[in-house]
């Protein structure tokens, strides 16, 4: 049943909860209860503890998704990002915050808080982690007014925008 | 006990749209009624964004300039008049989205666009009474106004929270004082979707004499004329009204200068008159003193007598962005993009 699901992940989806093992310091996440890269399981057994992921990173690879996957229909095209964070841990998310066309390989994030989901009008609001630039890249200011399109606008120029 | 502000966070989200591209649909000179009203351009929430979120953004950079261990929050209050769920606190998630769950009281405040100030109140009198460390008041919105409606022009998106301890404050509060009545201007039934409100009655009987009452109750009670603050942040619907206002009881353009901030946002309801004040805090100078008159229909207004203190000085103002950049970024939506993150297209059955 997804609310008890989704439920039980609110610490990975909210905060970044993972998990560090106290042997040799590699931090996980999602988190583990043994350490696969201390030589033996058994070293690390009771020695992993929760650790929580600052949400900074850097965009590893992406993707640009136009066919929406359920509950993502008003956000085509959008960002699919693999981030390595700065404690190690590759997760994937959205990247939010720009046009898809502008993103990089390279480009510094940070973790945000969004809304991943709707059940329905009625249903449950999931919330978790999104990734947005890091404000300093974000902090340039826009050359002008107008100068950027709608983020969900097509690739082709449209001429309703060409207006000043 | 003397308590204020400990820390402050502000997010707007980074869509904007004219009255020129609302009126262009609507057949208005949409020019001329952003000039009426003083808004240039109006903050959009992305379809992924709602009150919880942008109260989350908002929290998370005031804990990080503040360095405050969450756990160590014991009350949180977000104020808003557009709450995700009707029966569901805001207040629950984002405390644990910033990890302050689960010794904590929270709740959700509703008064208009004073529920935010309402907040700060309550968590001045836990704090003061040494009931809680840290109380966190937060003022978010993502409001609408129906399609066409005057309202579709001002009504924005945006979010503050603030910070309430006794050690290292940054703004004492030194005063607050509150003037209530049953007034009718602006409401919305159970239900409904968008607002109603009385049209030019929102002026004088509510607006003008709410926030004006305060702040010369505020002048009775403090001891002080215009002329001891530097800085003057009220409530603001549109450009126009704050500074009406504020001539009226004498302050000068100087003196509104930085509380002024939705003419670049727009109105952000519950959290204008504290993205205002953060405003000012990131401009602020320890010695200063500033007036905060908030609004909210139906109606009220909470005043607020602040002094920034000299540990405004060491506060870390340089993590999480400036009010400024809010006012400055943003990207622009033409109204049928607006519209479709807004929810206004009918989709057929979900
Ligand atoms: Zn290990």
């Amino acid at each position: 049943m997804a609310i008890a699901r989704f439920w039980r992940e609110t610490p990975r989806r909210y905060n970044l909860g993972g998990s560090r093992c106290t042997v040799c310091t590699t931090v996980y996440f999602p988190p583990r209860s043994v350490c696969p890269t201390c030589t033996t399981h058994r070293q690390s057994l009771g020695k992993m503890e929760p650790f929580q992921l600052s949400g900074d990173g850097e965009v590893v690879t992406f993707t640009v998704v136009h066919e929406a996957a359920n509950g993502f229909e008003m956000l085509v095209p959008y960002a699919l990002a693999i981030v390595q964070t700065v404690e190690g841990p590759l997760l994937t998310g959205q990247v939010v915050n720009l046009r898809p066309e502008d993103l990089q390989i390279g480009l510094k994030v940070r973790a945000t808080f969004r809304k991943l989901r709707e059940e329905g009008p009625a249903g449950v609001i999931h919330y978790g982690y999104k990734f947005a630039p890091k404000e300093e890249a974000a902090m340039a200011p826009r050359p002008g007014r107008g100068s950027e399109q709608a983020p969900a606008a097509s690739h082709a120029p449209e001429p309703s925008r060409a207006r000043a | 006990m003397e308590a204020g502000i400990v820390s402050y966070g502000v997010y707007v989200p980074r869509y904007r749209i004219t009255p020129a591209e609302i009126g262009q649909v609507w057949g208005v000179d949409g020019v001329a009624m952003g000039q009426g009203l003083n808004i240039e351009r109006k903050s959009v929430p992305a379809p992924d964004e709602d009150t919880i979120t942008i109260s989350t953004e908002a929290l998370r950079v005031a804990l990080l300039r503040g360095k405050i261990d969450p756990q160590e929050i014991g009350a949180l209050y977000v104020g808003s008049e557009s709450h995700p769920y009707a029966v569901k606190p805001t207040a629950t998630i984002v405390a644990h989205a910033v990890g302050a769950t689960p010794n904590l009281t929270a709740a959700d405040f509703e008064f208009a666009c004073k529920a935010g100030t309402a907040a700060i109140q309550t968590c001045l009198g836990l704090v003061r009474s040494g009931m809680v460390k840290y109380g966190v008041a937060i003022g978010t919105d993502t409001s609408q106004g129906a399609p066409g409606d005057a309202l579709e022009y001002s009504a924005s998106a945006g979010g503050a929270a603030l910070v309430i301890g006794r050690d290292k404050v940054i703004a004492t509060i030194n005063q607050t004082v509150s003037y209530t009545t049953d007034t009718p201007d602006f409401w919305r039934r159970e239900g409904q979707r968008y607002p109603s409100h009385g049209g030019r009655f929102t002026g004088e009987p509510a607006y003008f004499r709410h926030v004006g009452e305060c702040a010369k109750q505020m002048f009775k009670t403090a001891g002080t004329t215009t002329k001891d603050y530097q800085h003057v942040v009220f409530h603001q619907p549109n450009g126009k009204f704050p500074r009406r206002i504020g001539t009226q009881l004498g302050f000068s353009d100087e003196q509104m200068k930085y509380g002024m901030v939705t003419p670049r946002i727009g109105n952000t309801y519950s959290a204008a008159a504290l993205i205002g004040l953060a405003n000012v805090l990131d401009h602020g100078e320890a010695g200063e003193r500033i007036l905060v008159v908030g609004y909210g229909s139906g109606a009220g207004s909470d005043a607020f007598d602040l002094t920034v203190t000299e540990e405004l000085g060491t506060y870390d103002r340089s993590s999480g962005l400036p009010v400024q950049y809010f006012l400055d970024s943003g990207v622009e939506l033409s109204y049928s993009v607006y519209a479709k993150f807004r929810g206004k297209i009918h989709m057929g059955e979900a």
